[in-house]
Order: C-alpha cells, then sequence, then structure tokens
C-alpha cells in the first residue's frame, strides 16, 4: 500500500464510534519487546540494527492482520511524512527522528502500528475511538501472540518482558486515553485532577505524549508503572481513574452551563466567530478554539453531524497535514497560518450558527423559577 | 528530610550529579527547586528524574567496572543514557539495577502476561539437547539400537511431529 492511500483516508480511531467519545477521543495501548541477546536499537551497531529489523519486518508483514497493510523503511520517508504520521499518532515523536535501520508497519485501517528499533525492537500499538482500553488490549495482545511464535522474545521469569530502559520493564504496556476536558479547564478544576491522577501513579500529560504541552484541552492519561502488576490489573486501575474524571467532567460542564451560562454561550459564540472568520491562524489557537467548538457539539448548541468535520480539523490543521495538502511546495509559518485559517472557514461555512437558545432552553434559569413561586 | 537550601521546608526534590566522577547530592524542596532551576525539563534528563532517589546510590554500590559480555555496555553507559545495552545486561547489572527498580514499579516479580510459544519451544529445545546427548553417548557405547531409536526420535521433533 502507498503511503499516499494511506494517508487519504483518516484512521479509524477519528472517524469510528465508541464509548464516551465525546470526552474520551482515543484508547490506545502499547507493549515494547525485544529480541533475546541482541543488542537494543539505542546501543546496537547499524548492521545489528539492520539485521533486527529485517527478521522483525517480515514477521510483522506475515501477520493475518497486516494482510492490507503499509510499510516502510524509515528513511524512505520524508521529514513530513513522518511528521504526518506523528500528528495521527501512528509513530512517536522520537521513532520520527529515526533513519537507516527502523522501520514501521501499519494496517490500512491504522488501527494497529508496529515500530521497529524505536527505544525498543518492537513497539507495537493498537488505538481506537472512545473508551475501549480492554477492547485495543485485545487487539494488541493477539498481535503480541502470534509474533512471540516466530520471534524470540527477551523475557525473564521474574522481570518479565526485558525493555531498553527499566521504566517499561515487565509487562512493557503503557495504556492511555486521550482524553477531552474544556469543562475541568474552564471550572479551573484541572490541576487538582492532574495532580491527584498523578499521586495514584498513572501519567497526565499534553497532546503527544511526554514533555509535551496540553493544547486544545486534551490530555493524555496513563499508567506509570509496568512492573508488578498483571496487565488486566493496570488497565482496571486506569478504567476506573478515567471513569471518576469523565465524572468530574460531566458535572463541571453541568455546573457551567448553570452558573456561568453566560461565559459559556460569549465562548462559545467567540470561538464560531473567530473561526468562521479569520485569515490567519495558528496551530495552537485553531486547537483551543476548535475544542470550544467541540464543547459545543457535546452540549447541542451545534447540530451532531457537525461532529466529525469537527473533530477532522484537530487533525487537519496540524502543520504536517497542511504542508501535505499544499503538495510539494515548502510553505511558510505565515503561509501555513493563512492556508489553516481558509481550511476551517470553508469547513465551518457547511456549520451553522450555534444555536445559544437550544442551550438556554436546556438550564434552568433562576430568575424564572423565582417568578414561578 | 530537610532542604539543603532553606533548612526549613520538606525535601521533595532529590538531586544527583556527578561531578569530576565523585557524586554529589542535593535535597530540595519545591519552592527552592524552581528557585535552582531543577525543574527544567531541557537541562534535564527525564528518565534520571523517574530513577528517583537511591538509583544512583544503588548503582555506586555495585562494582564500577561491570561490563555485559553479550553487548559491552558498561556501567558507565548506564549512567549516561539511562537505558540499558540488550537483555542480558539486566543479569549483569541485577544487583544495581533491583534498587531503582523498586523506587520505580509497583513490585518486584513480573506477574502479567507470559509468552506461551516461547515457553513450549524452550522445553522442546531442552528436550531435543538431552536426546542428543543420549545419543553421543549411545553411541560412544556402542548401543546402536538405541541410537538409531534416539536418532528416528531426534527427527521426528525437528520435523515438528510429536514424539
Amino acid at each position: 500500500m502507498k503511503f499516499s492511500k494511506i494517508i487519504a483516508s483518516s484512521g479509524e480511531w477519528l472517524s469510528g464510534d465508541g464509548p464516551h467519545r465525546n470526552i474520551v477521543v482515543s484508547s490506545r495501548v502499547r507493549l515494547a519487546r525485544n529480541l533475546r541477546e541482541k543488542p537494543f536499537p539505542g546501543w546496537a551497531k547499524k548492521a545489528e540494527r539492520l539485521d533486527v529489523m529485517r527478521q522483525v519486518k517480515t514477521s510483522v508483514e506475515n501477520l493475518p492482520e497486516m494482510s492490507d497493510s503499509y510499510s516502510e523503511n524509515l528513511e524512505a520517508l520524508s521529514p513530513l511524512e513522518k511528521q504526518v504520521l506523528v500528528e495521527r499518532h501512528l509513530i512517536s515523536r522520537e521513532h520520527a527522528a529515526k533513519g537507516v535501520g527502523s522501520a514501521v508497519v501499519m494496517n490500512a485501517p491504522q488501527t494497529l502500528s508496529v515500530m521497529i528499533n524505536e527505544e525498543d525492537h518492537l513497539r507495537m500499538q493498537a488505538i481506537c475511538c472512545g473508551l475501549q482500553l480492554d477492547k485495543v488490549f485485545g487487539m494488541i495482545n493477539r498481535v503480541d501472540s502470534e509474533l512471540e511464535e516466530v520471534l524470540d522474545y527477551a523475557f525473564d521469569s521474574s522481570l518479565g518482558y526485558l525493555t531498553a530502559c527499566p521504566t517499561n520493564v515487565g509487562t512493557g504496556m503503557r495504556a492511555s486515553a486521550m482524553l477531552h476536558l474544556p469543562g475541568l479547564v474552564m471550572s479551573e478544576q484541572i490541576n487538582k485532577i492532574v495532580n491527584s491522577v498523578n499521586k495514584i501513579g498513572l501519567a497526565v500529560r499534553g497532546l503527544h505524549g511526554e514533555g509535551t504541552e496540553a493544547m486544545g484541552n486534551l490530555f493524555q492519561v496513563s499508567n506509570q508503572t509496568t512492573l508488578g502488576e498483571t496487565e488486566e490489573e493496570i488497565i482496571g486501575r486506569l478504567n476506573r481513574v478515567i471513569e471518576q474524571i469523565l465524572e468530574h467532567e460531566q458535572n463541571a460542564r453541568a455546573l457551567l452551563a448553570q452558573r456561568k451560562s453566560v461565559t459559556l454561550h460569549d465562548q462559545i459564540g467567540r470561538a464560531y466567530g473567530i473561526l468562521s472568520h479569520a485569515y490567519s491562524m495558528s496551530s495552537k489557537e485553531a486547537l483551543n478554539l476548535l475544542s470550544v467548538i467541540k464543547l459545543g457539539v457535546d452540549l447541542g448548541v451545534f447540530s451532531e453531524p457537525c461532529r466529525f468535520p469537527v473533530d477532522e480539523l484537530f487533525i487537519e490543521t496540524q502543520p504536517a497535514h497542511l504542508q501535505k495538502g499544499a503538495g510539494t511546495q515548502k510553505m511558510s509559518a505565515d503561509e501555513r497560518d493563512s492556508l489553516r485559517a481558509a481550511i476551517i472557514r470553508a469547513k465551518l461555512s457547511h456549520v451553522q450558527e450555534p444555536d445559544i437558545a437550544h442551550l438556554k432552553a436546556r438550564t434552568p434559569d433562576p430568575a424564572q423559577d423565582q417568578n414561578d413561586e | 528530610m530537610q532542604c539543603d537550601v532553606c533548612q526549613s521546608k520538606e525535601a521533595t526534590v532529590f538531586l544527583t550529579q556527578i561531578v569530576d566522577g565523585k557524586m554529589q547530592k542535593v535535597n530540595l524542596c519545591e519552592s527552592c527547586s524552581k528557585e535552582k532551576g531543577v525543574n527544567d525539563p531541557t537541562g534535564f534528563a527525564l528518565a534520571d528524574l523517574l530513577m528517583g532517589l537511591g538509583a544512583a546510590q544503588e548503582i555506586e554500590k555495585s562494582p564500577a567496572a561491570l561490563k555485559c559480555q553479550v553487548c559491552g555496555f558498561t556501567q558507565a553507559d548506564f549512567k549516561k543514557t539511562g537505558r540499558l545495552g540488550c537483555s542480558a545486561c539486566y543479569t549483569v547489572f541485577s544487583e544495581g539495577l533491583s534498587g531503582m527498580l523498586k523506587n520505580m514499579h509497583k513490585g518486584m516479580i513480573h506477574t502479567g502476561k507470559a509468552p506461551a510459544a516461547l515457553q513450549v519451544r524452550r522445553e522442546q529445545g531442552e528436550k531435543l539437547r538431552s536426546l542428543q546427548e543420549s545419543l553421543t553417548q549411545a553411541v560412544a557405547a556402542e548401543e546402536y539400537e538405541r541410537a538409531a531409536d534416539l536418532r528416528d526420535q531426534i527427527r521426528r521433533m525437528e520435523a515438528g511431529t510429536p514424539a
């Protein structure tokens, strides 16, 4: 399969459906695996990396799940193509920095992807829409079980799967969910939530994982520890915490609609106004405003059919996706900002003006209550 | 533990630096650590932070000249990168690692998934080796009937059919 074909369709995790999908953007599980007694990618010489890559790549390509797949060596990808894959969460930023001796294999719906010679020999992930960590774990676990029949994994009976970094040893598993939490951000409760989640051994990070800023009110919650618990225990713990966060987010939204309805209406109206009339827009501003529109869709201010185009804009307005759409001409930051604004304007022209009356009708007016008495 | 700078607040940030081959440790409270710029991620490797307090101490305890026979990775390389060289390194540096893993994880023993197919194949490999050993012995002892029987068993196993 060609890169252009993969890129033409948005991944299933964006267009699909799943439980709690208005707050939980995606669920993802990745497993780290290595081959026994072969130097880890960061320490291996080029010839050793190539050797491991050939072996692993063939095994991955032969999986039944990968019968219709895209498979490429990283040196064959342009920096732009790599960045497109990063923006779709199909490879990590670290993997995008790799060249000769690393590769990536993914299936056509972009739900499974395997990074070869990232920090570990294999980093395989499954990603789906909404909150369904059990399902994505099942998907990647099957791939892992198939691969272990043909690859000699580095496994220790007491330490589990051995990984380049001791922080991943044991299950080698990182389970995470991408949450859209505008309610908690607007009501200024987000820091409290982040701190308490951190205290119980889970990590909260920005859009693209470790060390990235939280933009568009998007937060990634994941397990921090990998040794001493089973995969099911880790996912169970994560599920319980995410459900709590969902409840807090829903409460925060209800409270905002009740007590700060004017602020909320104002923010949604302004976001719609700016997005539909701006002629230059940075990636960060776009994400933050789109987040407010997404909240509007959740609250019924915009009609449900607007959900997918709005969700799509989150990805389409990212720098590499913009550049990709513009062809071979390298764009300057200014040109990108203007193209981004144009794409958003075009898409929002099909979205009807916010129906604030709808929001008002749903929230009881305190003054009205008094009149009734 | 008190903060080394202000001597009043509880220390929550523990910094270990190697200067001229000597280890220096500083314990700081949150406000002093911010003031000293310890929280600056650019000047600070995240892996070091994750390893937590005691990691560097533990590593110091095990002999410095330790080197992995499989991949040639040394103690110094680990300190520099926070990553190991190959899967065999876990055995070589096990002494230093155990303290670090204790700080990082929920437990010290893996309780999750184990590769089933791998286990079966390892057992088969072991069985094959022992059969081959018996074969060599049988040949040496001139027990040709037994040797022929063993040879057939080995062939069947190698062909993938159950013995």
